[in-house]
């Protein structure tokens, strides 16, 4: 699913600030975005800093469920090929049914998934389904994560692996550590799967260095996240204009190369 | 290590590596001699063990039927069963080479219980309490404080004991390296339902040795109150393999033909949620739901996955007694017997009174009286108003 590199994949929470607005945002970040990661929000979100918090509970507050998130990337995929990938926490999919779940998704047109709370142990039967259905799955490494765990890890992903640039929650930060540039190298030469890097990744100065050590994909989404909490409906021109930033960092990049 | 399909590691991958370094930790002072000494010290010497297992005899007379014994966690220091998994995670965390301690707390009785193993131990001590409860509770806001911990309120969700877990596991996943985090129950990712279940055993197992001596026998009932479920599992543990029948007691709050409980294994469904598979009370497709107890040390939407466990192989029974019946409960024992239990505590002495009304004499229940009322004044006080 990532065909270009570096490709840029943002997030937002569907349903932040209500669905229909999600389809609008959807569209603009198809002009600039290579994968989009769809947050189905949960009312306990503990990976997530205040930022994704909040807009999750601004998406639950707007009556946001599963089914209808589900129905926003149908409508989505009607006018784009762009892969979706939807993140969650476990409960809310294996409430529905882990079955249930991935066919319904499948027939909507997700095309991967990110369980923020579902780690290798736990994802035996996870996996064996995805691959039955045809969904990619996509499986988090960690800062703390040890070089045989993410060669596991590469070895469950069958979308891409998502490295967390930083130990902590998802959220904006001043800058990327000397220390997951150095990760992202290790990580670049054990996976044989795309490594994306997100968490704390904001600004367009994140984005060119994180394309220059080489990420094959780079995750924004507390950034934009916070446009929609700061605009709200009319998030939608500041949306464009900042992940226009981001595609320009990233193409001064490949221009240097 | 799974409880059949309860339990498990649902937590985020950043959570994997401090949570086997505990496992392993864990592990390792399990099988050390020098740690149970250690440990036992502290417990003798400062926590107040063993408790004392007290015939109720005039609670007994009242309802005119078996024997009710108390097990009194209410006199341990601090005024709970909380202290006997604080002191011991905390000295775990001291092996560790931790420096650092965080909990999460609901009334505040883990808050203060992490809060004196900090200061005991000489480790920093930081609490998150949600900020109604910050505010439901203030004593116990200052009695952390007055022990040198600092207390975060958290405004998210419901600001409530769930959010302040939420809270503490974030912070945990960037700060393990110098912290550990002092779950205060049952509940999480393993290995927390397990090594907790061990710390509190040491209740049941002075109850078990202790009814033989006045009784010659096993009790007929054990009988303790459930919100994530720690006093219920140190008590019923060394009473797995016996034949005595166990109760959990749940709380109804307002009814339970009202959204406004916290009956986790009576009427939630299965799912997943910190870091354990289990009973989860849920709505609108699997979002966690509010909940209400007149006790906050059971008002927690899921339940201890060893309890779910027990629930589905029949081997525990668990019921429920609402905000009424513990409060009638919390009056007959303090009138009773001049004992003022824990709101928590009094949903157990609720449904003991009614098994015990309807025993033969020689029977013998045993209720664990796992905290103390005095926290519970100011709410007493506006109920009954």
């Amino acid at each position: 699913m990532i065909e270009r590199k570096p490709s840029l994949i943002p997030f937002i929470t569907a349903g932040d600030p209500d669905l229909n607005k999600t389809l609008d945002f959807l569209k603009i970040m198809d002009r600039y975005a290579d994968v989009i990661e769809l947050g189905i929000p949960f009312s306990d979100p503990i990976a997530d800093g205040k930022t994704i918090q909040m807009s999750s509970a601004r998406a639950l507050g707007s009556g946001t469920s599963m089914a209808g998130v589900l129905d926003v990337v149908s409508k989505f995929k009607e006018g784009s090929d762009t892969p979706i990938v939807v993140m969650t926490y476990y409960n809310l999919i294996y409430h529905m049914g882990l079955d249930s779940f991935l066919a319904m998704a499948k027939e909507k047109g997700v095309d991967g998934i990110i369980i923020v709370d579902l780690p290798l142990e736990e994802s035996s039967e996870y996996r064996r389904l995805c691959e039955e259905t045809g969904l990619k799955t996509i499986f988090l490494a960690a800062p703390n994560t040890s070089l045989e765990r993410i060669r596991d890890i590469d070895e469950a992903s069958t979308g891409f692996v998502y490295l967390v640039a930083h130990l902590g929650t998802t959220g904006e930060r001043e800058n990327i550590p000397a220390s997951t540039l150095e990760l992202l190298g290790k990580a670049k030469r054990i996976c044989k799967r795309p490594v994306a890097v997100g968490f704390g990744v904001s600004s367009p100065t994140h984005v060119a260095q994180l394309a220059q050590a080489g990420a094959d994909a780079i995750i924004v989404g507390s950034s934009i996240v916070k446009l929609i909490e700061e605009y709200g409906r009319d998030a939608g021109p500041y949306i464009d204009e900042r992940l226009r930033s981001y595609e320009e960092a990233m193409k001064s990049r490949m221009e240097k190369v | 290590m799974k409880f059949d399909e309860f339990g498990g590691m649902y937590v985020p991958e950043a959570m994997m590596a401090p949570l086997n370094e505990l496992s392993d930790a864990y592990r390792s002072v399990a099988a050390d001699s020098g740690f149970k000494d250690s440990l036992d010290e502290i417990l003798g010497t400062y926590v107040g063990r063993p408790s004392m297992l007290y015939l109720a005899k005039n609670l007994s007379k009242a309802i005119g039927g078996a024997k009710i014994y108390l097990k009194r966690e209410d006199l341990m220091h601090g005024g709970a069963h909380k202290i006997n998994n604080t002191i011991a995670q905390a000295l775990l965390a001291k092996r560790m080479g931790k420096t650092r301690l965080i909990a999460e707390t609901g009334a505040g009785q883990h808050g203060v219980a992490t809060a004196m193993a900090g200061a005991l131990l000489g480790m920093d001590t930081e609490v998150y309490m949600g900020s109604l409860d910050v505010h439901r509770q203030r004593m116990n806001v200052f009695r952390m404080e007055l022990l040198g911990a600092k207390v975060h309120p958290v405004d998210t969700g419901s600001r409530t004991l769930k959010d302040s877990i939420n809270e503490a596991m974030r912070d945990w996943i960037s700060s393990y390296e110098n912290t550990h985090y002092v779950v205060g129950s049952v509940v999480g990712p393993h290995p927390y339902p397990e090594m907790v279940r061990d710390f509190q055993a040491v209740i049941g197992k002075e109850a078990r040795e202790q009814i033989m001596e006045c009784e010659g026998r096993l009790p007929d009932y054990a009988i303790a109150c459930v919100g994530g479920g720690s006093n219920a599992m140190g008590m019923f543990y060394p009473f797995i393999g016996d034949d005595v029948k166990l109760i959990g007691v749940e709380a109804a709050g307002r009814g339970m033909d009202t959204k406004e409980h916290c009956a986790s294994l009576t009427l939630g469904e299965k799912g997943v949620f910190h870091g354990m598979l289990t009973y989860i009370l849920q709505e609108n497709g699997g979002q966690i739901a509010g909940t209400h107890s007149i006790s906050a040390g059971l008002d927690y939407p899921g339940v201890g996955p060893e309890h779910a466990f027990l629930k589905d192989s029949g081997r525990v029974e668990y019921v429920c007694a609402t905000d009424k019946e513990a409060l009638d409960a919390f009056m007959k024992l303090s009138r009773t017997e001049g004992i003022i239990p824990a709101l928590e505590s009094s949903h157990a002495v609720a449904h003991a009174m009614n098994v015990a009304g309807g025993l033969p004499k020689d029977d013998v229940v045993i209720v664990n009286l796992s905290g103390r009322g005095d926290k519970d004044l100011e709410i007493v006080m506006e109920a009954l108003k």
